[in-house]
């Protein structure tokens, strides 16, 4: 069958499912799902020290409160009060040890959730304050650890720092990220008649929902249904933080018997949830006089918070990408996961990749402004052969890489070369303002580390009058999945899109799912969903080869219309013909990932099924006055094979992109010297805006690069690998910085705001010439 | 005096009265908890995501004014009089989307669509007012909307685009202002005070001497205005509020004179409005004006909010103090006048008497020759509170500073004036040996705090580099300042 065909719905710049629904407020996330007029709402109460054991703990006055109709703690939960996506170390409800500030004690139920919040606030709870770790430093200082520190080495880094002809030391500090889901963790219990109960869940994760609600009611999973419709937004921030949630509420559902709705204000859910891994790095590195490193030594520490949650994982994708798109022969990284007094940090877009990828990437930097040269040709004296200088630091063989096309491509379109003399130009004449460029390069590895979470299924029905319905055990969190397993499922079956409904997530219809995470989404789904086609086409191809006296060989599937032989059918009339003979109209599919696999202990394997490849050029202005900056024109070449859809993957490459700029420069997470969260808002943290997005863009998908792998049509996944582009905005401003102190490194924090940026022109300043007060003055005092 | 005891107001077309809620409802509660009215979604529950915002309509002239608010923090009496706008109103019975709804689904402005109605109903008020906007008009009317998938650019797409499709048969420009929709809502205006006595109590005042009588009786109660702050005690502290007595339907309190001395704003004028006004006067303001809040939170919140709440990051003061505002203050009959730089007493605390409330701002004209700019600095350009925001105004004679004011927001407990500096300053040479030897005079009038906004030693040195700026920007040969306006390379 001519592939063309296959790919002509899949392929196209189709419209979002829900679109429609969303511009006119039809669309229901989880707390807009109408319920019985009898449902409570559940608010929860928070510590406020960030150690401590609790001396006692008073809800009088909460139960008392109007509307109040039960107050529950770790008591009353019937199963198992600790759950965790890894090791079962987060409580639902605090029992006595308090590890970070606004961690869980209790829930109150009331009759409107304005009277759980108001209720919640009048605990009076009194601590024995403990000693607080709060920042990396100290962990790092108490050797106070999550998980054990892991360790990943190849050839012989001492040897070839020591020999090499230039050697550099070197650290840079990055800052964490919240996610800012518009929509905030929310879920619904609502018990069922024979004791089970149906979870409504705003997740990325609905099995793990399931297994935690199970675990904290000490049910079975099958007395458990998680339905998820469509999310406001995860990004990781869904990924196994929605389970603490739905199990409290299932917990209040279970001992009321009546629905419970549990929504975190915007608040709470800052201070409760976790966010992305802020990290300490370290390196000492040996390089040649074109900078291609020849040894390479690189510490990572990452600030984990309280408990294990998926930090380990998070860690081990961080060690997997600081090599990006280079060959690293001689290298050792150390990767500590730090435990603290603070939220227990968790997945986040790129899972530690992007941190990886910032650690070298400031190498390459530094290790350019030492010699000279331009940081781009220090990139590519560094980037992995294709044929040899391809082996990465964990033992897999690179062989899809496209990193030199793509930049190659990039820098003339971007006219790079020009534009930074143009930009040298400028600075020469522009005392206050200077400005800085930068083009850095992406490689990120597809598929989950953990070979076992690479597997899905898929349920595809097909009804009497020629409709279909699919279910897959991915989730809708806004990248358009359900659009794409639509297009996948209407192009195999050769139906219009009108045609193919795509309906809830639901732990009942496909079993025993992976996370919509590690970017897997529609490979995995889009895999199982045309394997379930597959099924079906079969069973229909036979019908008709036996009805038309023709060979199955001569059944093709075209435009709505079945051919056998000269012989045609609409799909419709088929389908009834075929029930009409009892054939089954319903199948499963189900997918795993080939190829991969991966030794935990020992870091080695092959994790990834393939690369996705990127390069973004960013230009930006600082202020040397006020450290203000902005970013005034990108160039985004990216990698996403053969496009399921090119207006979703423009999407993710554009959003990816913002929020990663957004990470690197306003987002700053603030705690106090106590350990309370200062941010926890949008009034205080500042994800970037509509006047953010630079006037002057060029994003495109590179063209005509099928996925060398047998994915789903030769599609590459896209939600993770944009953010890293960002990292350019990062190193813009980087350059920017030397360029208003001559050509020195400055050391720039992570995330670059206005204070970050003059805090780095200062640290250049007081390099050159020392002087006993630090302080931040800018380029004129 | 007759008083109403339900709050009427127009929601899809239709009036309704309502006389059972608590003042404190907020209108997305109700739109959502009372009505079922789910489309509008709350994602910050404090004006800062504009996931909440609606459109609001009301007689004005003659006409209909819309305008974008967020829906969030706006208590729901304060639209007696008012028609809402929610995004499940703007399609065609039929199911025919709206231009606006179109364009965002063809190109491709929604991802996970959470914030989406908000964006369409920032579109929508948009859309109404003005019939050609620009890339810039689109991106400033959206500068209140967060959207953590896209990237902006589609929506960006959208907004640009969405005068492209045919005028619909329902919300086009022509219809929103026609002669029946001007008056049934003029017919539903609030001529009459509106006084419920559910929850701690509320009154609206129609006339500026009975909002005086009403609070000269109740002193502790709370004066409402635009409610862009206080409406976060509720959401946010959770607080109990005592009766509240709303300026909002107080035509006197809403009044701008221009004249060529001074500009008169009265103190319910609604932040849109009085910058619309200052800008005109003093267009150095420009930016400021785009920055301040967002757009819905500009034509909620009102300047006499503001001024009067006195927040030490407030930005209107500074250049308020810089030009010599005076603030007109009345208790009963009797009103008093005073420089806002003896206004501000300390951190939350103002020179107003029990039962005394801030009638107007007025703010003197300045000569031409005045060099004068006004700076806000953020971690974000777009809807940020200020780390801190400095005003100068320097009159300057023979090359010589006649006459100096200076102020900074972000620096002191207070709004406040930098009296050392400017003596450093006052009748020295207009040149740069003189700004800098002036720089050092700040320590002496600020010791800033650190916060999540900023340390206090880069609120000092930037405060320094902004009085640097200021004569870089107005010194003989300007260089770039402002990297907002830098193009691309």
């Amino acid at each position: 069958m001519p592939e063309l065909v296959h790919v002509s719905i899949a392929g196209q710049a189709l419209p979002h499912e829900g679109a429609p629904l969303h511009v006119t407020g039809s669309a229901h996330y989880t707390d807009d799902i109408p319920l019985p007029d009898n449902t409570l709402h559940v608010a929860l109460g928070m510590s406020t020290v960030a150690h401590g054991r609790i001396k006692s703990m008073d809800l009088t006055d909460v139960a008392a409160a109007p509307g109040v109709v039960g107050v529950f703690t770790a008591a009353d939960v019937p199963g198992s009060n600790l759950i965790g996506p890894v090791l079962h170390d987060d409580p639902i409800f605090t029992e006595s040890l308090v590890e970070f500030a606004g961690q869980s004690l209790f829930g109150v139920a009331a009759e409107s959730y304005g009277a759980a919040r108001r209720a919640a606030k009048r605990a009076k709870v009194e601590y024995e304050e403990l000693p607080a770790i709060l920042d990396i430093r100290d962990a790092l200082a108490a050797k106070s650890f999550v998980v054990p520190t892991q360790r990943l080495r190849r050839g012989d880094p001492e040897a070839g720092i020591a020999r090499a002809r230039h050697r550099l030391t070197g650290s840079a500090q990055l800052g964490g990220q919240e996610h800012f889901y518009l929509e905030g963790q929310v879920a619904a219990a609502v018990p069922q008649d024979d004791g089970s109960m149906l979870i409504y869940s705003s997740t990325q994760h609905p099995s793990e929902v399931q297994h935690m609600v199970a675990h904290a009611l000490g049910k079975k999973a099958h007395e458990v249904v998680v339905q998820c419709r469509r999310m406001g937004g995860g990004f990781g921030g869904k990924e196994s933080q929605p389970g603490q949630y739905a199990a409290a509420a299932a917990v209040v559902a279970a001992r009321t018997k009546r629905p419970v709705r549990l929504r975190l204000d915007r608040d709470a859910d800052m201070i409760m949830t976790g966010k992305r891994h802020d990290f300490l790095i370290e390196y000492e590195v040996g390089c040649d006089d074109n900078g291609r490193i020849s040894g390479i030594r690189i510490m990572l520490a990452s600030r984990c918070g309280f408990s294990a949650d998926l930090s380990g994982p998070v860690n081990d994708r961080a060690i997997c990408h600081v090599d990006n798109a280079y060959f690293l022969e001689h290298i050792e990284i150390v990767s500590h996961r730090c435990k603290t007094n603070t939220v227990s940090n968790t997945a986040f877009r790129g899972f530690g990749g992007p941190q990886g990828m910032v650690a070298i990437e400031a190498v390459m930097d530094d290790i350019a402004r030492k010699l000279g040269k331009d940081p781009l040709d220090v990139r590519r004296a560094n980037f992995y052969g294709t044929t040899d200088r391809n082996v990465t630091p964990y033992g897999m063989t690179v062989e899809d890489n496209i990193i030199h096309r793509i930049v190659d491509e990039l820098e003339a379109s971007s006219s790079y070369r020009e534009r930074r003399k143009r930009i040298h130009a400028f600075n020469a004449e522009s005392p206050i303002l200077k400005r800085g460029i930068a083009l850095t390069p992406v490689k990120f590895g597809i598929s989950f580390n953990a070979t076992i979470y690479n597997q899905a299924g898929a349920l595809v029905h097909i009804y009497t009058d020629g409709s279909v319905m699919v279910n897959h055990g991915g989730t809708e969190m806004g990248q358009g999945l359900y659009t794409k397993i639509a297009q996948v499922v209407a192009s195999e079956l050769q139906v219009d899109m009108a045609l193919v409904r795509t309906t809830s997530t639901d732990t009942s219809k496909v079993p025993n799912t992976s996370a919509t995470a590690a970017s897997s989404g529609a490979d995995l789904n889009g895999k199982a969903a045309q394997a379930a086609c597959q099924t079906l086409k079969q069973r229909l191809s036979e019908f008709a080869a036996e009805k038309f006296s023709v060979s199955v060989e001569d059944v093709r599937f075209a435009a709505g219309k079945i051919l056998a032989g000269t012989h045609s059918i609409a799909f419709a009339d088929l389908v009834k013909e075929a029930y009409a003979a009892r054939i089954s109209l319903s199948s499963t599919g189900y997918y795993r990932t080939p190829k991969i696999h991966w030794d935990r202990k020992t870091l080695t394997g092959r994790p990834f099924f393939y690369f996705a490849y990127g390069a973004a050029v960013t230009e930006v202005a600082i202020d040397t006055l006020t450290g203000e900056s902005k970013l005034l024109r990108v160039d985004i070449l990216h990698d996403v094979g053969r496009s399921l859809n090119p207006a979703l993957d423009l999407g993710q490459i554009e959003g990816g992109f913002l929020q990663g700029a957004g990470w690197l420069t306003s987002e700053e997470l603030v705690w106090d010297a106590r350990g309370n969260f200062r941010t926890h808002a949008p009034s205080t943290y500042k994800i970037p805006t509509a006047s953010d997005w630079p006037k002057r863009f060029d994003v495109r998908l590179l063209a005509d690069a099928p996925n060398r792998e047998d994915t789903i049509f030769r599609s590459k996944a896209v939600g993770e690998p944009p953010l890293m582009l960002a990292i350019s905005v990062l190193h813009a401003i980087r350059d920017a910085c030397a360029a208003a102190e001559s050509g020195e490194v400055p050391v720039l924090v992570a995330p670059a705001t206005p204070e970050s940026i003059l805090r780095a022109l200062a640290s250049v300043r007081k390099a050159r010439s020392p002087q006993p007060a630090a302080t931040l003055e800018g380029a004129g005092a | 005096m007759a008083h109403r005891r339900h709050i009427r107001l127009m929601l899809d077309g239709k009036v309704m009265n309502v006389d059972d809620v608590v003042p404190t409802t907020t209108l997305l509660e109700y739109l959502r908890e009372n009505r079922g009215l789910t489309g509008t979604k709350e994602g910050c529950a404090e004006g800062d995501c504009g996931a909440c915002t609606v459109v609001v309509g009301e007689a004005a002239d003659g006409n209909v004014r819309y305008r974008a608010i967020n829906s969030c923090i706006r208590f729901l009496p304060t639209l007696d009089g008012r028609e809402i706008v929610t995004v499940e109103n703007l399609k065609t019975p039929g199911g025919k989307l709206h231009p606006v709804q179109q364009a965002m689904v063809d190109h491709h402005g929604s991802q996970c669509g959470f914030c989406t109605p908000g964006f369409v109903m920032s579109l929508f008020g948009l859309y109404l007012n003005d019939a050609d906007p620009g890339r810039n008009d689109v991106v400033r009317a959206l500068s209140g909307n967060l959207c953590r998938c896209t990237g902006y650019r589609p929506i960006i797409d959208a907004g640009c685009h969405m005068n492209d499709y045919p005028a619909p048969d329902r919300w086009n420009r022509t219809t929103a202002q026609s002669q029946e929709r001007a008056a049934a809502l003029a017919a539903i205006a609030p001529t009459d005070t509106l006084a419920l006595d559910t929850g701690a109590g509320y009154r609206a005042p129609v006339s500026i001497a009975e909002l005086a009588a009403l609070y000269e009786a109740h002193p502790n109660a709370l004066l409402l205005a635009g409610g862009t702050d206080v409406g976060l005690w509720v959401t946010k502290l959770l607080r109990d509020l005592p009766m509240m007595i709303y300026t909002g339907n107080v035509a006197e309190l809403k009044s701008i004179d221009k004249t060529d001395k001074a500009l008169e704003i009265g103190a319910a004028a609604s932040l849109s409005d009085a910058y619309a006004a200052i800008v005109a006067r003093y267009p150095a303001l420009a930016e400021l004006a785009d920055r301040f809040g967002s757009p819905p939170v500009r034509n909620s919140g009102t300047f006499g909010g503001n001024v009067a709440n006195g927040s030490p990051i407030g930005d209107s003061m500074p250049f308020l103090l810089a030009l010599d505002a005076t603030v007109k203050l009345r208790r009963g009959a009797t009103t008093r006048e005073m420089p806002l730089a003896d206004f501000y007493l300390g951190y939350q605390k103002k020179a107003l008497r029990p039962g005394e409330f801030l009638e107007s701002v007025r703010v003197p004209l300045s000569p031409t020759s005045r060099r004068f700019a006004c700076y806000k600095i953020s971690k974000r350009f777009d809807q940020d509170i200020s780390a801190l925001c400095g005003a100068f105004a320097f009159d300057v004679v023979d090359d010589r500073i006649a006459k100096v004011r200076i102020a900074y927001g972000g620096m002191a407990a207070t709004p406040k004036r930098a009296v050392h500096a400017e003596a450093a300053l006052a009748g020295q040479p207009w040149s740069r040996g003189s700004i800098e030897a002036a720089l050092a005079a700040l320590a002496l009038d600020y010791t800033p705090m650190s916060d999540m906004r900023a340390s206090a030693e880069y609120r000092m040195t930037v405060a320094r580099n902004l009085l640097l700026r200021f004569f870089a920007e107005h010194s003989g040969s300007p260089v770039p300042t402002r990297v907002a306006e830098l193009e691309e390379n």
